[in-house]
């Protein structure tokens, strides 16, 4: 499949290499090495392709989803997969040869700009992996920056981001503590005060944390900063609609997940890891960023800049391995905030705090169950259910609905608690549908 | 046009205030109302207001000022630019793919961890090595995960004295900054006057205190590391392991499986190898493979099956934990999955015998204006060596901006750095001889203005939107955002 060669293509290349058959061109491959048994099915069209896709898709149960916990539904506007599928994003290569890629340069340098904007951040690069892995770059940086080696994570961090920040940082020599928290849902700024000293390169704050509910956040800054650490705010890109943002509380870095802005959900992949930080540290971030230039008639030009922290030139040198990162996905996110604007963000966050409201206020009156609603929340709370939450779970499958998730599964004294979020997605009468079905299992 | 519309104003100097190009439906309440006046946003952030035809508008004309490979031949080496089938574009975001939450009940998620499950199969019959995980989300990724589960064996073996990486001098950039990230000592070691790694110079360097050997195979000019047999043993006997960077297994697929070579560990790029397309810069999806005794060092959870049922299992002691959020970039995973399907253990070795064919095609046109470095037949990718003394003072760069003028992408350039003024040249299997054939003319002809009017290759190029940028000039005092 896929190769154009006609015999007589391969015949006259052949003959200009001055060889008779391809076989000679590789015997560079020892012949003990040479396999010839390889042990796969038969191959298939397009057409058969495209009907195996589709069975294998309908095994996916389509449920209402009502669960967040790092990966979110929202409404995509058509526009964001008709522009970003365009062969000529699509399938560019990174844009090294800066006169042939214009275009992908520029979106980068717009995509770096609204999330600034959107952060009230200095400097963002042009994305990484996903949420995770720039949170543990960020938190590396914040070890390289202080020369200090202990790292206070918040104790509500989701447990995937706390499982790969203990991956990255195992040989980097930081250790790693976590702050606990409140009965309420939010960070024990207590214990924070009492935990934090001159060893503490930096705090992980998770705001709104994984429980989904909006920290203290000045009152945290003020604690991180009085002994000297640095503030590495995680956040969700969606709730900064309403928000506070980690700039306006003085983070000196903040990361998100950055999948909320016009990437589908795809099973938690590919997600967009968004990097920024105060313009003091903008030489410690990894990844790649775009800047303005000019060409040789003195007009505006993009390219990507500041190289020299990278891989490929300082190699086992370099801040970070980081070579390809998530481009189309950070594509969709401008295309997304470029089509909301300040507006429309505003409004998509608003019904998104509304909704999840409202379907607290509903699961509050179904017998058995109770909301924790001491603290703020944006769209996602925790219920406390009279069973286990697994068992919810599964019942409310039955009836068609996902209902959360089961924070039993990373804290044994939770079982009986579900993590629930509502997006702009869930209209009133599926937050109905919740409520009656809840009541029914 | 470009006079009246400046083809590259931004969207916020389009921007007028009260446009916009998505609407949400009212709210009852004002956020105010659920949430306390002090967690509230206090000024709208600095985001264009453009209608949704602004919005196509703008984005189109960025399109159209990009290279692509749909449009344009892309000669990189080592990159692997590969035609990306438009079925995977569709089938790869079926709704039930994309909306498929990763903390759904498994129950409902049997489709996509039954491609996973199947991909992983895949992988692992073409490669011959026992697991192959999908959590690494590009390649370089998949090295740090290779490099962190080659020092989990070591540890779990109470051999704590492996400290160093060997990493040859042709070896990517990300090879050496991989190892480091890891913990690692990074020792470069010289390659031979053949190009490939020189076995003198290794076994001088290889230790106790060696946990591994990062090999590019085939390696970065375009060679088969004729040797690997040898080198995988002395990396044994030293007690070390041979990790294998995939990055150009587009020349072995179906002709040989890493597992024979002695490989321990190593990563694939399905954004190369496996034609998903590369999106100005990813995402890609770096699958890591290893051989039995490694495996299960690996990131958790895998996708395993068990009586007919999919599902993800943590349960590994042994793992160094997670990667990534979730599972991996399962999206590109599933366009990694329908590329294997496409092909069968007859069909397999045509990709790499094609991918071979045409760089040596390449090659031997070339020869006598451009020359290959190593003047030995190649693999996938030949690479070229220019001396600018010959060449009335044009360098590389300059031959490679010349090519954007007759519409051909640029070689991979400067790269390997053992290669004086390197040019490195991977047509792939999927290029025709008609377009190979164009692509040695536009170097001709190069090679013709070289002898004729070198200022015009050196101050190439001259027909894109934009003329030669001064890429200094940005680095200097940075502008980064608006």
């Amino acid at each position: 499949m896929f190769t154009p060669h006609t015999s007589q293509d391969e015949q006259q290349m052949l003959q200009t290499l001055g060889i008779s058959s391809l076989e000679e061109l590789l015997t560079q491959i020892p012949a003990a090495l040479r396999t010839k048994d390889f042990n796969l099915p038969s191959a298939l069209t397009e057409q058969q392709l495209t009907a195996y896709l589709h069975e294998l898709a309908t095994q996916n149960k389509p449920l209402k989803n009502f669960i967040g916990a790092g990966c979110y539904e929202h409404f995509i506007p058509a526009a964001v997969p008709a522009l970003s599928g365009r062969g000529e994003f699509l399938t560019a290569y990174t844009p090294y040869q800066a006169e042939a890629s214009q275009g992908t340069l520029q979106t980068i340098y717009e995509f770096q700009s609204c999330i600034c904007a959107l952060m009230e951040m200095d400097v963002a690069t042009a994305s990484h992996y996903d949420g995770a892995t720039a949170l543990a770059e960020a938190v590396l940086a914040c070890g390289r920056i202080t020369g200090r080696k202990e790292i206070l994570v918040s104790a509500l961090l989701h447990p995937h981001y706390k499982e790969v920040l203990k991956t990255y940082t195992k040989h980097s020599g930081l250790t790693i503590s976590e702050v606990k928290a409140t009965e309420n849902g939010t960070l024990d700024v207590n214990a924070l005060q009492t935990q934090i000293s001159a060893a503490t390169a930096c705090v992980v704050l998770a705001n709104p944390n994984f429980l989904g509910y909006v920290e203290q956040a000045e009152k945290i800054e003020e604690i991180t900063h009085g002994a000297g650490a640095l503030l590495t705010a995680l956040v969700n890109p969606i709730s900064l609609g309403v928000l506070q943002t980690p700039g306006s509380y003085q983070a000196d870095f903040a990361v998100a997940e950055g999948q909320v802005l016009g990437n589908p959900m795809s099973f938690g992949g590919p997600g967009l890891g968004i990097l920024t930080s105060k313009k003091a540290y903008m030489r410690q971030l990894p990844g790649r960023m775009v800047g303005i230039a000019k060409d040789h008639q003195g007009r505006r030009a993009f390219v990507l800049t500041l190289q020299a922290r990278e891989q490929h030139i300082r190699r086992e040198k370099a801040a970070s391995n980081i070579c390809s990162n998530e481009a189309i996905c950070a594509l969709n996110a401008v295309i997304y905030l470029t089509l909301l604007g300040p507006q429309g963000l505003k409004e998509v966050a608003e019904l998104n705090v509304e909704r999840a409201h409202q379907l607290a206020e509903k699961i509050s009156q179904v017998k058995g169950f109770s909301v924790l609603k001491k603290d703020p929340f944006f769209n996602e709370f925790v219920v406390q259910c009279p069973v286990a939450a697994a068992e919810v779970i599964e019942k409310m499958a039955e009836r068609g609905i996902a209902a959360g998730y089961d924070l039993g599964t990373t804290c044994a004294s939770m079982k009986n608690c579900l993590l629930v979020c509502a997006t702009e997605m869930r209209t009133e009468k599926d937050l109905q549908a919740y409520a009656d079905a809840l009541g029914g299992i | 046009m470009d006079e009246i519309l400046q083809h590259n104003q931004l969207s916020i100097e389009k921007s007028h205030c009260g446009r916009r190009g998505v609407q949400f439906e009212q709210t009852q309440q004002h956020a105010s109302a659920y949430l306390p006046q002090s967690c509230l946003r206090k000024t709208a952030p600095n985001l264009p207001e453009l209608s949704e035809f602004d919005t196509v508008r703008h984005f189109t004309r960025l399109s159209q000022l990009n290279y692509s490979l749909d449009g344009q031949f892309y000669p990189l080496g080592s990159c692997t630019m590969k035609y990306n089938p438009k079925a995977y574009d569709v089938l790869s975001v079926l709704p039930q793919f994309a909306q498929a939450h990763p903390f759904a009940p498994q129950s409902a998620l049997q489709g996509t961890l039954r491609a996973l499950y199947e991909l992983q199969e895949g992988l692992k019959a073409i490669t011959g090595l026992a697991a192959f995980t999908l959590q690494p989300a590009a390649g370089a990724h998949g090295e740090l995960t290779g490099i962190l589960t080659v020092r989990a064996y070591h540890e779990s073996r109470k051999d704590f004295e492996r400290c160093e990486v060997i990493v040859p001098d042709t070896a990517h950039g990300t090879n050496p900054a991989t190892a480091n990230m890891a913990g690692y000592t990074v020792v470069n070691i010289k390659s031979g006057p053949d190009g490939c790694v020189d076995l003198e110079a290794l076994q001088a360097t290889l230790s106790n205190k060696t946990a591994a050997v990062m090999l590019t195979v085939p390696n970065t000019v375009g060679l088969f590391e004729k040797n690997i047999r040898q080198i995988a043993e002395l990396v044994h006997k030293a007690g070390a392991l041979l990790y294998m960077d995939g990055a150009n297994f587009n020349a072995l697929i179906g002709l040989a499986k890493p597992a024979d070579f002695g490989v321990d560990v190593m990563h694939l790029n399905l954004h190369k190898t496996f034609a998903a397309p590369h999106g100005g810069g990813g995402p890609g999806s770096g699958p890591v493979g290893a051989a039995a005794h490694v495996a299960k060092f690996l990131p958790k959870p895998f996708v395993v099956k068990e009586n007919g049922v999919y599902k993800l299992e943590a349960d590994r002691a042994e793992s160094i934990g997670k990667m990534k959020a979730f599972y991996g970039n399962a999206a590109v995973c599933l366009r990694g999955l329908c590329y294997l399907k496409q092909f069968d253990a007859t069909t397999l070795k045509t990709i790499a015998e094609k991918a071979i064919l045409n760089a040596n095609y390449v090659r031997a046109k070339l020869k006598g204006k451009f020359n290959a470095f190593f003047d030995t037949n190649c693999m996938h990718e030949c690479v070229l060596s220019i001396d600018p003394h010959a060449m009335n003072g044009v360098h590389t760069s300059d031959v490679a901006k010349r090519l954007l003028d007759y519409g051909f992408y640029a070689p991979t350039i400067y790269f390997p750095l053992i290669v004086p003024e390197a040019m490195m040249i991977e047509p792939t299997e999927t290029e025709s001889k008609e377009m190979l054939d164009a692509f040695v003319t536009a170097l001709e002809k190069i090679y013709d203005e070289i002898q004729t009017n070198p200022e015009l290759v050196k101050a190439a190029p001259h027909t894109q939107c934009v003329e030669r940028i001064d890429e200094v000039s940005a680095a200097r005092q940075p502008n980064l955002r608006w």
